[in-house]
């Protein structure tokens, strides 16, 4: 009871300070000034040259062609974050497997078979395949990329666990990784060598709303998709049996 | 009434910190720190939000960039990638914990450990 009282002090602190402090300091929702902001330059595609409209099917050669923004700043301008973040699921993915692997009594998580379930899987698994390759491959042209493209391919693979207590997640998954993760630093290799950027868009950028644009956007997302979908089908294998 | 979004958010802040300090169960904690993340995600994306802009993508419907922030939106993504990283390996941490003390209540934890030593 004393925790309660406890907690309730902690977090009325805490919001007192963040509405208090914090709110009047902050834009009003809906009143952020883009003009003022960074964002402002990479929506129209020019933090490097002047300031240019950019329009849909029409402009080329920008210098980045991928329609969705949010991406180009993923896998283009920001793409050292995205590969730290990787890393980051990396490291996450080999310690999951690791701790998993020590724990003492092996135990595996059986669920109920159900026929039902098993073969409406057999049925949906190669759709839900195929929207999660879709999701990576428009990924700089639609809402997507890769990195739900993985999580909805490691998800087709949890509804493969879910109704069938024999499926395993082969090591095959881990080389995937490993080459895919591979890959992404020779990119950014490649970009060293050809435009002395460490992940620079070294190929032509075509023009926007293409599916053959945005120069090396598109192979980065699809590396990250198979890298994505790799690592977190081998966390849920491991975290259900080790 | 316009900033009701950041009210949400900081409310799913103080939940979270509330779990965190009242839950004995180690679970609950990380599920607490779970949903600090969700709040912090929710505050950030409400940052870039401008009043009638569509989402960042060159589309047939938006050919000309009339648009919210993109940079929060990214860095979210970023965020939310770790957070289910932590979220994992979190988990199989108190897997451990549980396997080896049969329970993920500290004080029981620390009872367990003196009769073990």
């Amino acid at each position: 009871m004393m925790r309660r009282v406890w907690a309730i002090l902690v977090a009325g602190v805490f919001l007192y300070f963040l509405i208090a402090q914090f709110l009047p300091i902050i834009p009003d929702f809906g009143n952020a000034d883009m003009f003022l902001r960074v964002s402002f330059d990479i929506i129209s595609k020019s933090t490097t040259s002047n300031y240019n409209v950019v329009e849909f099917k029409k402009s080329k050669d920008l210098e980045d062609g991928s329609a969705n923004v949010v991406t180009s700043i993923v896998a283009n301008y920001r793409a050292f974050d995205t590969l730290g973040e990787v890393t980051v699921l990396f490291c996450a993915a080999i310690g999951v497997g690791i701790l998993a692997s020590v724990l003492k009594p092996k135990r595996k998580i059986e669920f109920e078979e159900h026929r039902v379930l098993r073969i409406s899987t057999g049925i949906i698994f190669p759709l839900i395949l195929l929207f999660g390759v879709y999701i990576f491959i428009h990924g700089h042209l639609s809402p997507g990329g890769g990195f739900p493209g993985g999580t909805t391919i490691a998800l087709g693979v949890l509804l493969l666990m879910l109704s069938n207590n024999e499926f395993k997640v082969t090591p095959v998954a881990k080389h995937i990784e490993q080459v895919a993760g591979a890959g992404y630093v020779v990119i950014g290799l490649m970009g060293l060598a050809i435009g002395g950027v460490f992940l620079m868009n070294f190929l032509p950028t075509g023009v926007v709303g293409n599916l053959f644009s945005g120069g090396v956007v598109p192979i980065v997302y699809i590396l990250i998709g198979f890298k994505v979908g790799a690592e977190l089908s081998s966390v849920v294998s491991d975290l259900r049996e080790g | 009434m316009s900033n009701i979004i950041y009210y949400v958010s900081f409310i799913l802040l103080g939940i979270g910190i509330y779990g965190i300090v009242s839950q004995k169960n180690l679970f609950k904690q990380l599920i607490s720190l779970s949903i600090i993340d969700t709040a912090v995600n929710i505050f950030i994306v409400a940052l870039g939000y401008v009043q009638g802009g569509e989402a960042p993508i060159y589309s047939a419907i938006t050919p000309v960039a009339n648009f919210v922030d993109p940079l929060p939106q990214a860095l979210v993504l970023t965020a939310i990638v770790i957070g289910v990283g932590t979220l994992a390996l979190g988990s199989i941490l108190l897997i451990h914990i549980d396997e080896k003390y049969g329970s993920l209540d500290p004080d029981e934890i620390r009872d367990t450990r003196e009769v073990v030593e």
